[in-house]
């Protein structure tokens, strides 16, 4: 398919808080129906690009595009209509501690539809179970683990069906098996809904199931040094950066490794 | 444990032994570094090397006495042969020098000169009394829609906070009130007494209860309460996500979170401003009947003879006014709150002291409005 429609294209985009520049120069298209998998060292700013994108931090200078709207530059109601589209699983759940489980899957759909209330339970019940969670309906996130409370978000993120999946760090917290199963589930609905997802990580064994296109942040030179496909850039990738990263650090089977700081991409 | 200490010997004359005895761990005592450096200076030796045949055990202790000796007899260019020590030893120091140590990670304790000082501290003062401002903005909105029926939250949260600002509340508004009506009948009627007065020490406390302080009394009570949980669970929320998780779900915090706590501290201010006018008056007849034997009845009427209307609604309008104030203050602080738990500590206190400090302010403009107006 040569001809994919490009979901959110990131334009010169410059984080910064307040003086300090977190990340400049990033430029990267993410088309419809990938599995678009943000990466890079520890402290690079992965979780403050995912921000940006999703409406909770303005950027030091650069677009957004959603489609062919700006995010930033739209008014609130318009940017309201457009952060709607978005399914966000946060790191830690972000479940709100004060509601069973059922009534924060709830919300959104109480909030944004008009389905009667026996029907947004049958939607939550679907949805919890989706993720492995039916039966925890009236259970609160304190009484859960923290890789149920995760799945629990990620259940809320769903409740919409959104079009555009953000995910920050899934695996973090969760032991491999639970972890192999998200990528399941991950590549499920974007076999199934054509949903394009976003994922903030650095699970190599995540990134190369899953990941079809990529961009790599770089902490020291405080930019993106590689976009494309995971698998391709461990074969091809040139930069002893990224093949540290890729492979664990073990670049001593790499024929050209012995240059230290070897530039391109 | 044996003590550790160190022996010296020199087999050629510009090398030194450095011989490590006994058990060297963090519990114990280590000879000062400064012994083998003085050493090494007498004997101007070039090379310093270690002997541990005779060391017992050892810990991190050890290693760091080694490190700490490199530094400290780096400027003299000696070289230290590390191959007597434990192979362990040797291991971990390699371990610590693998990462080269981050040169500008180190953030200096630098104090910016006096009038920076003082200008950043305008110019975020400035900057706070713009967000408080708008922030009021903000509440003001959804207030208007509350009023129509459109607004969005969550009715059971509502009743959960009318129940846990009004009736968990009573007890220490009365018990304070109560004390305050004691304390102020003692002290007036230890004045009055001089005139043979006593019997006015109702209009005393009857009207400074019912117009100011029974108000007064509970906002601060109330600051201290439930401005500061407020503070504290929007300040939690905040560093748990959830009020991020509301945005990008384009559910409006304020609407969500501020509103009910606003609107069910409010109804419930002017009611309990009532129970602290009426403990206060009972305390201060506790004192006036029962130490300075003033006739029940005389206390009584004397306090509704003198307590008028205008009285009674001007400390009613008090108490609602502070119930917004201490609302809105928890609020903010809360979601202003930065991302740990000091900073939800911060918030809190942050909370209440915005709260009292609002209240005298406003105590201080109803009281020159009041005159002003003649009531």
């Amino acid at each position: 398919m040569k001809d994919k429609k490009s979901e959110i294209v990131v334009s010169d985009l410059t984080m910064a808080y307040g003086d300090f520049v977190v990340m400049r120069d990033l430029n990267f298209t993410i088309n419809q129906g990938d599995i678009f998998i943000i990466m890079g060292g520890s402290g690079c700013g992965k979780s403050t690009l995912l921000k940006h994108m999703i409406g909770l931090k303005k950027p030091a200078k650069g677009k957004i595009f959603y489609g062919d709207k700006s995010l930033w530059d739209s008014d609130e109601a318009e940017m309201n209509e457009m952060m709607r589209g978005f399914g966000i699983l946060y790191q830690s759940g972000a479940l709100w501690s004060s509601m069973t489980l059922e009534e924060n899957v709830a919300l959104p759909l109480r909030q944004y539809t008009s389905l009667k209330a026996r029907q947004i339970r049958n939607q939550v019940s679907l949805k919890l179970a989706l993720v492995g969670l039916a039966g925890f309906e009236s259970f609160y996130p304190a009484e859960i683990s923290g890789g149920m409370r995760k799945r629990a978000g990620l259940a809320r993120a769903l409740a919409l069906d959104p079009k555009l999946l953000f995910f920050d760090e899934p695996s973090a917290g969760l032991d491999p098996e639970s972890a192999r199963r998200l990528d399941d589930l991950i590549l499920q609905l974007r076999d199934s809904l054509n949903t394009t997802v976003v994922v903030v990580t650095h699970e190599l064994a995540s990134i190369f199931a899953i990941g079809n296109n990529c961009v790599f942040l770089d902490p020291v030179s405080r930019t993106m040094i590689a976009t494309g496909h995971p698998g391709k850039l461990l074969e091809e990738s040139k930069d002893i950066r990224v093949q540290r990263f890729l492979r664990r650090g073990e670049v001593e089977n790499l024929g050209w490794a012995g240059s230290e700081g070897s530039q391109s991409t | 444990m044996s003590e550790a200490a160190i022996e010296f010997s020199s087999p050629a004359d510009n090398s030194l032994i450095v011989r490590l005895l006994g058990d060297w761990s963090l519990e114990g005592e280590a000879p000062p570094v400064g012994e083998i450096v003085e050493k090494v200076r007498d004997s101007s030796a070039a090379e310093v090397s270690f002997d541990t045949s005779q060391l017992q055990s050892w810990d991190s202790s050890l290693l760091a006495y080694i490190i700490e000796l490199e530094n400290q007899l780096q400027p003299s260019s000696t070289a230290l042969d590390f191959t007597g020590l434990p192979a362990g030893v040797q291991q971990l120091y390699s371990l610590s020098k693998e990462v080269p140590k981050k040169e500008d990670a180190e953030r200096g304790k630098t104090t910016p000169p006096f009038l920076e000082r003082i200008g950043n501290d305008t110019l975020h003062f400035l900057n706070s009394a713009q967000e408080l401002l708008s922030f009021i903005g903000e509440v003001t909105l959804p207030v208007w829609r509350f009023c129509c029926g459109r607004v969005i939250f969550r009715w059971g949260d509502f009743g959960a906070f009318l129940q846990e600002t009004g009736v968990y509340a009573v007890p220490i508004v009365s018990l304070i009130s109560f004390l305050f009506g004691v304390i102020l009948a003692f002290v007036g009627i230890m004045q009055l007494k001089l005139f043979g007065a006593q019997v006015y020490v109702a209009d005393l406390v009857g009207i400074a209860t019912v117009r100011i302080m029974g108000a007064v009394m509970t906002g601060i009570i109330m600051a201290g309460r439930t401005g500061a949980a407020f503070a504290a669970q929007l300040g939690t929320m905040v560093v748990n996500e959830e009020i991020d998780a509301l945005k990008t779900l384009g559910i409006s915090p304020v609407e969500f979170l501020v509103l009910p706590r606003m609107i069910a501290l409010t109804m419930m201010m002017p009611l309990l401003t009532l129970f602290a006018n009426l403990m206060g008056v009972i305390g201060g007849g506790v004192v006036a009947v029962g130490v300075y034997d003033i006739n029940t009845v005389v206390y009584f009427s004397r306090v509704s003879e003198a307590v008028s209307v205008n009285d009674l609604f001007i400390g009613l309008f008090s108490g609602t006014t502070f119930g917004v104030l201490i609302s809105l203050a928890g609020c903010l602080r809360g979601l202003e709150c930065g991302r740990d738990a000091s900073a939800v500590g911060d918030a809190t206190t942050s909370a209440v002291v915005t709260s009292i400090v609002a209240i005298i302010v406003d105590t201080a403009i109803i009281i020159i409005a009041c005159s002003i107006l003649g009531i």
